[in-house]
């Protein structure tokens, strides 16, 4: 479990990020923060390995303030994938991947062996081993990220828009698959999107956030679709409002869900 | 010719007087400039100072440069020591400024990752930070190697032993073969150890040159 405690964050150029911020992430779920690009999302999920410091406030992991673990053991046992992988373009796939184990003192030998099978768990070729990130596609890289924050097995997984920057149809894959090592592996996941609808499919609960971490709901895909608390929330859903907006048409005795365009986009049974 | 023929015994003294004092102020010059480099970046406050002071080292000419060491360390003027000491802070010079530029380019993505995974500043420093600056490091080392074996010749002016004495010599004694000889033997050692510095980076980096010929597996882009 994780706690953010009324936590603020204010910059050394007295940028404030955060205002007063509090969330229970519970253990085991996937909890989603959606918020447009400079809403804070970030630095909220670095409070939690101390890669950055509330300047209010405190981030309690299992009742256990942050502040009193060391910081690099801390983050060794918290997984954490980036955007665009932030993987080390000078090391191969299988480095990459036992980056952790290694650093804590696994052997080589150990460590190489469960990269291999890690990189078969996320779906990828094991063959891939050798091969320098650069070597891969936008998709196999954010694998690789996963893979690689698994390594250790933490009990906690930081995401900060992982899919970002790849294109939807892989965006998809690598939703499909995070969802299917999630059913295999309950961690507690702190997922950070700009993208409502990868929210929605993901989450278990979703925070969405106004300019300084401001909560402007919070509840599951089916609330805050069904009850958009207000404007923000629901301009913030509306840009898809044509497709979200469903109504249902007969057609030779079926029942077809049509978008407020009236384009058929489902069957009902 | 007749005179390199007859006088071979000593180019190959000479070369190996040029290369005892070459090498180590190459090595020092690395040792001192990629820490400062380093700081320059990480630091930011101190950067700019630092990389201004290492430009106006260079400008410091050549003799009293000579001079002002052996009297602040005590050496005689005319020891290799000296000699050392000044080619290393023409190297050191001619390197803060390209190590630190190596080091600013280090993705800040990826040091990022490399903090949330886990590793001490220290530890970023030699498995991340420093393979990442090797190529620009390379770069600046190839140009401190060269010109430090350049520079080595005016030790023939205060009578330290190098190349350059077959320049001074060769001139005194109107012997063409001689300065001849001491141009491009000098020439050469340069080449070679630019060629050695040169490799030496291509073997460090294999990642830098990965021909992606293998074809993607799995999902497209
Ligand atoms: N290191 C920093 N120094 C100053 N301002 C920062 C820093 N990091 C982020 N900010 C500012 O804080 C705000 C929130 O940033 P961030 O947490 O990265 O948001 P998000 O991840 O939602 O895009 C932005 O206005 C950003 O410019
Ligand atoms: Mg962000």
């Amino acid at each position: 479990m994780i706690e953010f405690e009324t936590v603020s964050k204010t910059y050394p150029d007295k940028t404030t990020a955060v205002a007063s911020f509090s969330l229970v992430v519970p253990s085991h779920r996937i909890v989603v923060l959606v918020g447009s690009s400079g809403s804070g999302k970030t630095t909220l999920l670095r409070m939690v390995n101390r890669m950055v410091e509330p300047t209010a406030g405190r981030v309690l992991i299992d009742g256990e303030d942050v502040r009193d673990r060391n910081s690099v053991t801390l983050r060794r046992s918290i997984g954490y994938v980036m955007q665009q992988g932030g993987l080390l373009p000078h090391r191969n796939i299988a480095e990459n991947v036992a980056t952790v184990p290694m650093l804590n003192g696994v052997s080589r030998r150990q460590a190489r062996a469960q990269a291999l099978d890690l990189l078969e768990r996320v779906g990828l070729d094991k063959s891939l081993w050798r091969r320098f990130p650069s070597q891969l596609s936008g998709g196999q890289q954010q694998r690789v990220g996963v893979a690689r924050a698994l390594a250790a097995d933490p009990n906690i997984l930081l995401m900060d828009e992982p899919f970002g920057a790849v294109d939807p149809i892989v965006r998809r894959e690598l939703q499909d698959e995070l969802l299917r090592l999630q059913t295999e592996l309950g961690k507690t996941i702190v997922f950070v999107t700009h993208d409502i609808n990868e929210a929605f499919r993901l989450a278990d609960e979703v925070v969405v956030l106004r300019e300084q971490a401001i909560v402007a709901q919070q509840g599951t895909a089916a609330e805050i679709m069904a009850a958009p608390a207000n404007d923000f929330v629901r301009n913030f859903i509306g840009t898809e409002a044509a497709d979200r907006v469903l109504s249902t048409q007969q057609v030779n005795g079926k029942t077809l869900a049509v978008d407020s365009y009236g384009r058929p986009v489902g069957l009902l049974q | 010719m007749t005179w390199l023929r007859l006088n071979w015994p000593q180019v190959l003294q000479l070369v190996g007087d040029h290369l005892a004092l070459s090498l180590p102020a190459i090595l020092l010059s690395i040792l001192i400039a990629v820490p400062i480099g380093y700081l320059a970046v990480r630091l930011r406050w101190l950067g700019k100072p630092l990389l201004l002071t290492a430009t106006l080292l260079y400008a410091i000419p050549a003799l009293p440069l000579l001079i002002i060491i052996a009297a602040v360390f005590g050496f005689s003027l005319r020891s290799p020591e000296t000699m050392i000491a000044a080619l290393t802070i023409y190297g050191v010079a001619l390197l803060v400024r390209t190590a630190a530029d190596g080091f600013d380019a280090v993705d800040g993505f990826v040091r990022d990752s490399a903090i949330a995974l886990g590793h001490s500043p220290l530890v970023i420093f030699f498995k991340v930070d420093l393979p990442l600056a090797v190529p620009v490091l390379i770069s600046g080392i190839r140009v401190v190697a060269v010109s430090t074996v350049s520079l080595v010749t005016i030790g023939a002016l205060i009578g330290v032993s190098g190349l350059g004495f077959f320049l001074t010599d060769g001139f005194q004694r109107g012997i063409l073969g001689e300065v001849v000889t001491g141009l491009l033997a000098s020439v050469a050692l340069a080449g070679l150890l630019d060629a050695l510095v040169f490799a030496g980076g291509r073997a460090m980096t294999p990642w830098v040159r990965v021909v992606d010929s293998q074809p993607k597996l799995g999902v497209a882009k």
